[in-house]
């Protein structure tokens, strides 16, 4: 169904929409005393992280178990070998091994995609660099169809720094595939150039905002991926930027409020509006194992879900002695 | 949706047949298991749910109370999921705890037997029950496993290249069991596919054109 999971722009609506579904029946698997089924048997996944990770990497981990796949974790960090050598001497490694899935976590944009060309296995992104964090937004959508029942319609918006941020780029794509409005709020130095092409409104006034919207997406700071200052201080993008229960108060009734962690309290949100009923942040985690299982179930099924033999015939061992 | 095949369908059991064949099945488990009081009744999905149900409330006006139906879905159980690849899922919802109960899986044709060994495993993982029983309205034979069923609407002997059809008034509006006799290079359970079809069905049309 779908060869690997690299940008949310790959997804049709309806495709979305199967892995939402498939999602919905296998959160239940977490609520049994075994939380385990058998379907994965016999696959290998190999989580390739090359940049830190808490969530991403164990929600992977324990989607890929509860599946009863094998996983590998491999952490790059601390490696010595420059990039673009290091991740394809990796990749073939574990081509040689006979991975069938490999989730890929890296610090430049399109690294994924480089990777379908060196290995048969699938291969799962995990976010590159400020590309694309597919499974995030597809947890942001799960996450939001189970709790207000539907997308479609929905007035979502995006506040903060979307410049540096892949989930951005992910959850917007995903919240304008299944047919929500969305507005991107944030001061024009954190505003990826050409904005206005993606299809959103742009508002830098996040007060005018908020009560008229029905999903309030807080992204990270990312402090260590600015080189340079793109705002005067912390209390001021927090006094201007970010929310605390006086602009929650300020959300229609039955508003939401989102976050993709690690949350910094105090700046982009305020430790009681981050810990405030309406606020879905612990639920998007829990989520997350859901729609990875998914993701991992919808990939790896049949003949095609398997990558070849080790030592296999052909073009594959051709590559792996390249 | 099945492509209507030219074949010879038979109607082996008509709505009384059936619900005479499930009257005596709610006798039998009640006979066997000396009441309703640990039983948990188990349709696989999907045509097992509304036979389950059917016989939960036979069963129930047998004795005068109420015995819980459930749905299980094999679909992450099958073992054909690495040559076959994913199909869509569907609910599991037990209506009570497993722990020491009967559990009595219903389904409506009993094949191969692999259908039923991916079930046995799905109830294990939500606790032990005391037993696992297994009510079918037919049992067409072929099995491949070392599976038998505890209650039997119909026994059907059939060649590898008939169909069993069964209909439920829930899902097709109306109660019967026909077995179809495709011609040999159409056979197929699970693909029908148009070979010869009368020239009016336009499937055949657009093959033709």
């Amino acid at each position: 169904m779908i060869p690997h999971l690299l940008s949310m722009q790959d997804l049709s609506a309806d495709q979305i929409t199967a892995i939402l579904d498939t999602a919905e029946t296998l959160k239940e698997i977490a609520l049994r005393p075994i939380k385990k089924v058998p379907t994965l048997r016999g696959r290998t996944v190999c989580n390739l992280f090359f940049e830190d990770s808490t969530r991403t990497r164990i929600s992977f981990e324990l989607a890929a178990k509860r599946l009863s796949a094998d996983v590998i974790n491999f952490s790059a960090k601390g490696s010595s070998v420059s990039k673009g050598e290091g991740l394809k001497d990796t990749a073939l490694t574990l081509q040689a091994m006979g991975v069938d899935a490999i989730v890929v976590r890296h610090a430049a944009s399109g690294a994924p995609q480089q990777l379908t060309r060196w290995v048969d296995a699938k291969v799962l992104n995990a976010g590159d660099g400020w590309h694309q964090h597919p499974t995030q937004g597809l947890l942001d959508l799960f996450t939001i169809r189970e709790r207000l029942g539907h997308i479609d319609g929905l007035r979502a918006a995006v506040v903060g720094d979307v410049f540096h941020s892949r989930v951005a780029r992910s959850v917007v794509q995903g919240l304008l595939t299944m047919g929500a409005e969305v507005t991107i709020v944030g001061p024009p130095t954190l505003l990826p150039p050409r904005v206005d092409t993606w299809g959103t409104a742009v508002s830098h006034d996040l007060d005018a905002v908020l009560p008229k919207t029905d999903v309030l997406y807080l992204l990270r700071v990312q402090q260590e991926r600015m080189g340079e200052q793109f705002f005067p201080s912390s209390r001021e993008y927090a006094r201007i930027w970010g929310v605390d229960r006086d602009r929650l108060a300020r959300l229609p009734e039955g508003a939401v409020v989102m976050h993709p962690g690690p949350m910094n309290r105090g700046v982009e949100v305020t430790a009681d509006a981050a810990d405030a009923p309406n606020s879905m942040i612990q639920l998007q985690v829990t989520n997350g194992i859901a729609v990875r299982m998914s993701c991992l179930y919808l990939m790896l099924g049949g003949e095609d879900g398997r990558a070849a033999d080790v030592g296999g015939r052909g073009s594959n061992s051709e590559r792996v002695e390249a | 949706m099945v492509v209507t095949v030219p074949t010879e369908a038979t109607a082996v059991l008509t709505d009384t047949d059936v619900a005479r064949a499930l009257k005596r099945m709610a006798h039998e488990i009640l006979e066997r298991n000396k009441g309703a009081d640990r039983l948990v009744l188990m349709g696989i999905r999907t045509r097992g749910i509304p036979l389950a149900e059917r016989l939960a409330r036979q069963i129930g006006s047998i004795e005068g109370n109420e015995v819980a139906a459930g749905s299980l879905d094999v679909t992450l159980y099958r073992d054909d999921y690495a040559r076959t690849g994913p199909r869509p899922l569907g609910q599991t919802s037990f209506p009570a705890e497993v722990d020491g109960k009967v559990v009595v899986l219903v389904d409506d044709v009993l094949y191969t037997g692999r259908t039923i060994r991916a079930a046995m495993d799905a109830v294990m993982d939500y606790g032990r029950p005391q037993a696992i029983q297994l009510a079918v309205l037919v049992d067409r034979g072929h099995r491949e496993l070392p599976i038998r069923a505890d209650y039997v609407g119909k026994n059907l002997p059939t060649s590898a290249e008939q169909e069993v059809r069964v209909h439920l008034a829930e899902s097709d509006g109306i109660d019967e069991v026909v077995v179809a006799t495709a011609p040999a290079s159409a056979a197929s359970s699970t693909t029908p596919r148009v070979t010869a079809a009368s020239p009016t069905t336009p499937a055949t049309a657009r093959r033709r054109a």
